[in-house]
């Protein structure tokens, strides 16, 4: 280890116009390795524009994303994404949704729906994999939506706003559960959230945008409660501190 | 039900006090019905018609959806075809069957050919309305999976379509059932056309009453059908 933090996503002075509307301009940012990165910012920044350049769904009109090194061209294997509505296939069962991306990806039957099962049973699903989405609670589907990104075992998982369509309870059990994901996983995530606590009570960096259009504002890295008990994160100072320092620079952004 | 009891019952009545030759009473239908329906004639103008129908019904399937999920697809597509459907949709078709058989000629090539030109507009724009309703993220979602385009067309779109997919279906099937008679009367007088044609020429008004029925209740049985699908498919409908 030399101490330099390998990047896991780059994204390099990317501007994305839509017609007369620029929403990104000149962008750059680096996501590292094996860490939780949010994306805060106000709302119609584009942030997410951003993660979708990123997973490839959108071109950029300028600049360049790089995973791992190489350059994005369109959705890859190397990346998975969760989405805020949830995307699930209402005429599939839970099974088949997590197993998703694997049978597009032509693995066998019975190999990806044994994967599945796993993360299944990672989330918390056990016993619903036969039920339907619609049978499901907010905070269920996007479980479902969370154990199908996992199950294709990607390098990068991006989130867009996943937590913002379930109620305040499960979300917190959702905070702490995906700071278990990111212990474990060793994977790279990319998070978009609104909540400002949210965003520093789960990562490890978090990056401010401007509004439209949007460039990095600051880059801020919470140190010190990173490794701390999860209960007590919402009581440490320094905690306190980035969520108020935040809110200070947002502030003037708001109405 | 009951209603189609009662109604069944004043029929039986008015056909009784012989109101009119047109309509002989109901019981005397059905034992007409009875008498012709293991003759050989019938069979054959029953096999003949459901032969015809089931081609047409069947090409107007398979070309309607996928033309219309592309419709929904692609704005091109859409712009160079919708027009057209819209026309043909509102457009007596009859009128054109004469234009067909001057193309087609008199056999069953241009009966088949009216059927599914009967059916086939609805199934075209259900589908079509079906895949532009689609949920955005959940093509994004298979996209960013990796979907190839077919894979999108049969994983995604079709099933995210499936309900209005199977209601034009339905619809195109009683357009069909239109599609098929007029087709056996006025191209060639073969099938159930050819029953109609004689019973009706020569006043065999319980024999004409007797076919009438039989062709209603199996369009009946089978639309009821296809709205069993739809109802089976109704859970998601409202939840894409
Ligand atoms: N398909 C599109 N066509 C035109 N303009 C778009 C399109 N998508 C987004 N925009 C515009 O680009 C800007 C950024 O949108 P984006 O959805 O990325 O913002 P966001 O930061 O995710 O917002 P929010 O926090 O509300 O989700 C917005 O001003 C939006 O109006
Ligand atoms: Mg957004």
């Amino acid at each position: 280890m030399t101490g330099r933090i390998e990047n896991a996503v780059t994204v390099h002075n990317v501007s994305k116009s839509y017609g007369d509307v620029e929403a990104l301009r000149d962008l750059s940012l680096d996501f590292p390795r094996g860490q939780l990165t949010s994306l805060l910012g106000p709302s119609g920044c584009g942030k997410t524009t951003l993660l979708k350049i990123i997973a490839g769904l959108l071109p950029a009109s300028s600049g360049e994303v790089f995973i791992n090194g190489t350059p994005v061209t369109g959705p890859g294997a190397d990346r998975a994404f969760v989405f805020q509505d949830f995307a699930l296939m209402p005429w599939a069962t839970v099974l088949r949704n997590v197993a998703f991306g694997l049978e597009l990806r032509g693995v066998s039957r019975s190999e990806r729906e044994a994967i599945a099962e796993k993360y299944i049973i990672e989330v918390g699903l056990k016993g619903f994999e036969h039920s339907f989405p619609h049978e499901l609670s907010g905070g269920m589907r996007q479980r479902v939506g969370l154990a199908r990104a996992l199950s294709v075992d990607a390098d990068v998982l991006l989130m867009d706003e996943p937590f913002s369509a379930v109620d305040e309870q499960t979300r917190r059990k959702f905070q702490e559960d995906l700071l278990g994901l990111v212990q474990n996983e060793n994977k790279t995530f990319l998070f978009v959230t609104h909540s400002i606590e949210e965003a520093v009570y789960v990562s490890d960096q978090i990056a401010i945008l401007l509004p439209r259009p949007s460039r990095v504002m600051e880059v801020i890295r919470p140190s010190g409660f990173r490794d701390r008990d999860v209960n007590s994160i919402r009581r440490d100072p320094e905690y306190l501190d980035i969520v108020d320092r935040i809110w200070a620079s947002l502030k003037s952004y708001v109405e | 039900m009951s209603s189609l009891i009662l109604w069944g019952l004043l029929w039986e009545f008015v056909g009784q006090i012989e109101l009119t030759f047109f309509l002989p009473p109901l019981s005397a239908i059905f034992s007409t019905l009875m008498e012709i329906g293991g003759t050989k004639p019938f069979i054959k103008a029953l096999q003949e018609t459901a032969h015809a129908f089931s081609i047409g019904t069947l090409s107007a399937i398979l070309i309607g959806v996928p033309t219309g999920i592309l419709m929904g697809k692609s704005r091109l597509i859409d712009e160079l075809l919708l027009p057209w459907v819209n026309l043909f949709l509102s457009a007596p078709l009859t009128a054109l069957v004469p234009v067909l058989m001057v193309l087609f000629g008199f056999g069953l090539k241009a009966i088949i050919i009216t059927t599914t030109l009967f059916a086939i507009w609805i199934i075209v724009l259900n589908s079509r309305a079906g895949v532009m309703q689609i949920n955005q993220s959940l093509v994004e979602m298979s996209r960013s999976f990796g979907a190839s385009p077919l894979a999108a067309f049969t994983k995604i779109y079709f099933w995210a379509a499936l309900p209005e997919i199977l209601g034009g279906v339905r619809i195109g099937f009683i357009r069909a059932v239109k599609g098929v008679i007029i087709g056996q009367l006025l191209i060639s007088i073969v099938g159930f056309g050819s029953l109609f044609e004689l019973y009706a020429s020569n006043f065999l008004m319980s024999h004409f009453w007797a076919v009438l029925i039989v062709l209603f209740a199996l369009s009946f049985v089978i639309a009821e059908f296809l709205a069993y699908l739809e109802r089976r498919v109704e859970y998601y409908a409202a939840r894409r």
